[in-house]
């Protein structure tokens, strides 16, 4: 009884922060919404047992992407109200594609399951229980027998790192105070950066 | 007893709003990336559901490679974003030209 409350309280919540998401006036709102759909999502995965992913998702996401995108909104001096201009003139043809995409998806189910085929009956195939809990049993199919797409991942998130820095990295104008000069600095030695001064007693040391 | 009909018929509607959210906010990007985040999510719901309903762990893994293709979309996305800005003074892509493609 419990697990179904939980259940649509969940998708209820989920489900109004995605359309405050996409309705609100303010972006600084819409992340914030963002974050709850993410907190409410992850909800709906630990109700079907799978903590991992939840937890990795609510890491992940509110940790870090929507940290990421309340600092590029905060940070932009964008007059929001100006990019709000075509809302109402887009509104009539948005939901009417919304409702054709919906009315399709419901069709597809619709007819998958007419086909006789019986979602969420198990196949078997995988049903081994690898570890004692969610995590441990992830953790082993992902070092024993997706290491390889593991290290892909690794590798996808370094380009991604790297692309961003290089993107965003501003090369100062010569010149600048903060602009390096690795030459200079090797060219430095002990003689010339450093003096040796013996003040008498109670006096100063003029530099 | 709550099914995999009920998951995905949530995770249909989460889908649909990513796409609405796409076409309302046609001129902001930020918004229009939080849209392709919702779209994203449905999905890895959707493979969790079904992970969890099939008793097949594979799913979940692949929602986890999901999640890093997201998070690298999302902060590749942003520096493009940033960059734009800075040439452009603005966000509003629904005009974006640069390229003359």
């Amino acid at each position: 009884m419990i697990q179904i409350i939980a259940f649509y309280l969940f998708a209820a919540l989920v489900i109004a922060s995605a359309v405050m998401v996409i309705m609100a006036r303010n972006p600084v709102h819409s992340v914030l919404w963002l974050i709850l759909a993410f907190f409410n999502a992850s909800g709906l995965m630990v109700l079907v047992g799978a903590e991992f992913i939840a937890m990795l998702l609510l890491i992940v996401y509110v940790g870090a992407v929507a940290v990421l995108f309340l600092f590029v909104v905060m940070m932009l001096d964008i007059d929001f109200a100006e990019l709000r201009a075509g809302f109402i003139k887009n509104f009539p043809l948005g939901i009417a594609i919304a409702l054709v995409l919906l009315a399709e998806l419901v069709l597809g189910i619709g007819a998958y399951q007419a086909g006789n085929i019986e979602l969420g009956v198990p196949s078997g195939a995988a049903a081994p229980v690898l570890g004692d809990t969610n995590t441990a049993s992830i953790g082993v199919l992902l070092y024993r027998d997706y290491i390889f797409l593991f290290e892909a991942a690794g590798i996808i998130l370094l380009v991604a790192m790297v692309g961003a820095i290089v993107l965003t990295h501003r090369k100062r104008p010569a010149g600048s105070r903060s602009q390096q000069d690795i030459g200079k600095q090797n060219r430095r030695n002990p003689d010339e950066a450093t003096v040796m001064k013996q003040p008498e007693v109670g006096k100063g040391v003029e530099l | 007893m709550i099914g995999i009909e009920h998951y995905i018929v949530v995770s249909a509607m989460l889908f649909v709003l990513g796409v609405l959210g796409i076409f309302l906010n046609r001129k902001n990007i930020i918004v229009i990336l939080m849209a392709i985040e919702l779209i994203l999510l449905s999905v890895n719901l959707q493979l969790v559901a079904f992970s969890a309903f099939l008793g097949d762990l594979v799913g979940q893994v692949f929602a986890m490679f999901v999640l890093t293709v997201a998070a690298g979309e999302a902060a590749v996305g942003l520096a493009i974003l940033i960059i734009y800005f800075r040439g452009r003074g603005t966000i509003a892509v629904d005009d974006v030209d640069r390229l003359k493609g």
